[in-house]
């Protein structure tokens, strides 16, 4: 009887330090649902947080830091390489990514390389770089695929949908922090996942959730789900349409 | 001004689309084509996605086609016969087309036959077309008159059996080469992804001697009919079709295509041949300088979004 107690007391003993050592990340999105009407022409929404500290947390030696990591529904996309065939350039090398986030920015509150060590990056998924360099990123194995993952953020960064901005969170007051979310119009319909990580001495010590939701509302949802759910009578109405303003415009120009 | 996509999920200005729109329409009010492999590319290059696009502007096609056949139909310069018989056997080359298609992207050769058959077509068809306009240019200015057709003088072609009478377009010609002409159209036409009036006016003009404001309306009926039939079946089979693009795009289209008619009716028959030769010479070298040239960014994305 009296072991067990001595050993229920040893493991609280050994478990309310850690439970106590780390930070709590309290988060909130300026909102979870943006409306894409038919003036939309990209969003702006802020990650507000809070690091929650009480009397049993460690004390730092360094600074916090925040990193803000915001991901965009999954679609598969094809990189292609032109290459060389005789006088002409053809696409013939190819790597397929099947399950690459469509909209990565990446925020923080300095460089990501003053934040941690490029293994910690590579651990915790820091950064662009770090996301795409996982081996999660593609489910293809031993292809010489670092170009083609090069080339992706390339690309994806010249539509805007890919970046990072290290100045992006700031500190408000004491441990109160927000990071203004830039979404470019390009960005996709879908759901959006906000991952906030706290870092201390170079590691993540906290990490807090978070999604808000890209929708299509009013004319532009009747119109895709029109598309969506009647193709062939969609197909007909611009067909239809077609035909009545070529038919109207010979009206309107009728000089006879 | 602003406007965004449903389909293409992106925000457009709308005065740059109807402008796009009446440009387009112009140049295909005026030589009686689609104007698709202009439109295409300009889509494309907005950062509409391809499908979208591809698919899209076959209504804005159908609609330029719509008042360019009527238009054609009231000053009778529309050969329906002829118009009717391009389209039957279009419609067997546009089948035979998607096939050889689906066959060629199993062998992962598609990207290379669509570059060097749009290069050479376009180059080869328009060098001839220029060399044939410059040939007549000369003629006419040392004061020589080249009869177009001397009397009871035929390509052996149109001598085949099955011989029809095409009263309007002064034609009386076997139905096989006319046949023949329209599946190889329809053929291309889907392989490449374009609706093939450039090859279709160039043949009727230099094969078949068909007067040249018959060749017009002909074609346009024809390809009024290739386009909606490609709007239907891209929108039932592949949701492509954007709505409100295609509304911008119509509406730009359907005015630049009557000035377009206008300007077409006021221009003499060589200087038309000369134009169109240009016109189809850049685009082939457009394509030529495209695949010759070192690209600055070879690598290129395509995205799938479901």
């Amino acid at each position: 009887m009296r072991t067990r107690r001595v050993l229920v007391l040893l493991c609280v003993g050994l478990l309310w330090p850690a439970a106590a050592a780390a930070e709590r990340l309290v988060l909130s999105l300026s909102t979870n649902l943006v409306a894409v009407g038919s003036t939309y022409t990209g969003a702006r929404l802020v990650a507000f947080g809070v690091i929650e500290r009480d009397a049993q947390t460690v004390s730092r030696a360094g600074p916090y830091d925040v990193v803000v990591t915001v991901r965009g529904p999954r679609e598969a996309v094809t990189i292609r390489r032109k290459e060389r065939l005789g006088p002409i350039w053809l696409n013939r090398a190819q790597q397929k990514f099947v399950q690459v986030p469509s909209f990565l920015a990446v925020m923080s509150t300095r460089p990501l390389t003053e934040v941690a060590s490029e293994i910690m990056r590579r651990r915790f998924r820091l950064g662009i770089e770090a996301v795409v360099s996982a081996p999660e990123f593609t489910i293809e194995r031993g292809v010489e695929d670092d170009p083609f993952r090069t080339a992706l953020v390339r690309l994806k960064g010249r539509e805007r949908l890919y970046f990072e901005n290290p100045r992006a969170v700031t500190f408000v007051a004491g441990e109160f922090f927000r990071a203004p979310i830039p979404l470019p119009a390009t960005a996709p319909v879908g759901n959006y996942d906000v991952e906030v990580s706290l870092v201390a001495d170079g590691i993540v010590v906290a990490r807090r959730n978070a999604s808000f939701e890209l929708v299509k509302t009013g004319l532009e949802e009747q119109i895709t789900e029109f598309a969506r759910d009647r193709p062939v009578l969609s197909g007909f109405t611009a067909a239809g349409m077609a035909l009545f303003f070529g038919w109207l415009a010979s009206v309107i120009f009728r000089r006879d | 001004m602003q406007i965004y996509l449903p389909i293409a999920e992106m925000p457009v200005s709308i005065l740059l689309l109807l402008a796009m729109g009446a440009a387009v329409g112009f140049v295909s009010g005026l030589f009686g084509i689609g104007g698709g492999f202009l439109m295409t590319p300009l889509l494309i290059f907005l950062g509409i996605p391809p499908a979208v696009a591809v698919a899209t502007q076959s209504a804005q096609i159908a609609a330029s086609s719509t008042t360019g056949t009527l238009a054609a139909l009231r000053r009778d310069a529309l050969d329906v016969k002829l118009a009717l018989v391009l389209v039957g056997g279009g419609f067997v080359g546009t089948s035979l087309g998607v096939w050889f298609f689906a066959a060629l992207r199993r062998a992962g050769q598609l990207e290379l036959v669509i570059v060097l058959s749009y290069v050479t077509l376009f180059t080869v068809l328009g060098s001839l077309m220029l060399a044939e306009s410059l040939r007549e240019f000369w003629s006419s200015r040392r004061g020589v008159t080249r009869p177009r057709r001397r009397a009871g003088e035929h390509p052996a072609y149109l001598g085949l059996p099955f011989r029809m009478r095409f009263p309007r377009s002064r034609l009386y010609s076997s139905v096989i080469p006319i046949l023949g002409l329209a599946l190889t159209v329809g053929f291309i036409g889907a392989v490449l992804g374009i609706g093939g009036a450039f090859i279709i006016v160039p043949a009727l003009l230099y094969l078949f001697r068909v007067p040249t404001t018959v060749v017009i309306g002909t074609s346009q009926a024809q390809v009024l009919c290739t386009a909606l039939l490609a709007v239907v079946l891209q929108a039932a089979l592949n949701g492509a079709v954007d709505i409100i693009l295609a509304l911008l795009l119509i509406l730009g289209g359907v005015f630049g295509a009557q000035f377009g008619a206008r300007a077409g009716r006021a221009l003499r028959a060589e200087l038309f041949r000369f134009l169109l030769a240009i016109l189809i010479l850049a685009v082939g070298l457009r394509f030529m300088i495209e695949i010759v040239v070192r690209p600055t960014e070879p690598y290129a994305i395509q995205e799938i979004r479901r």
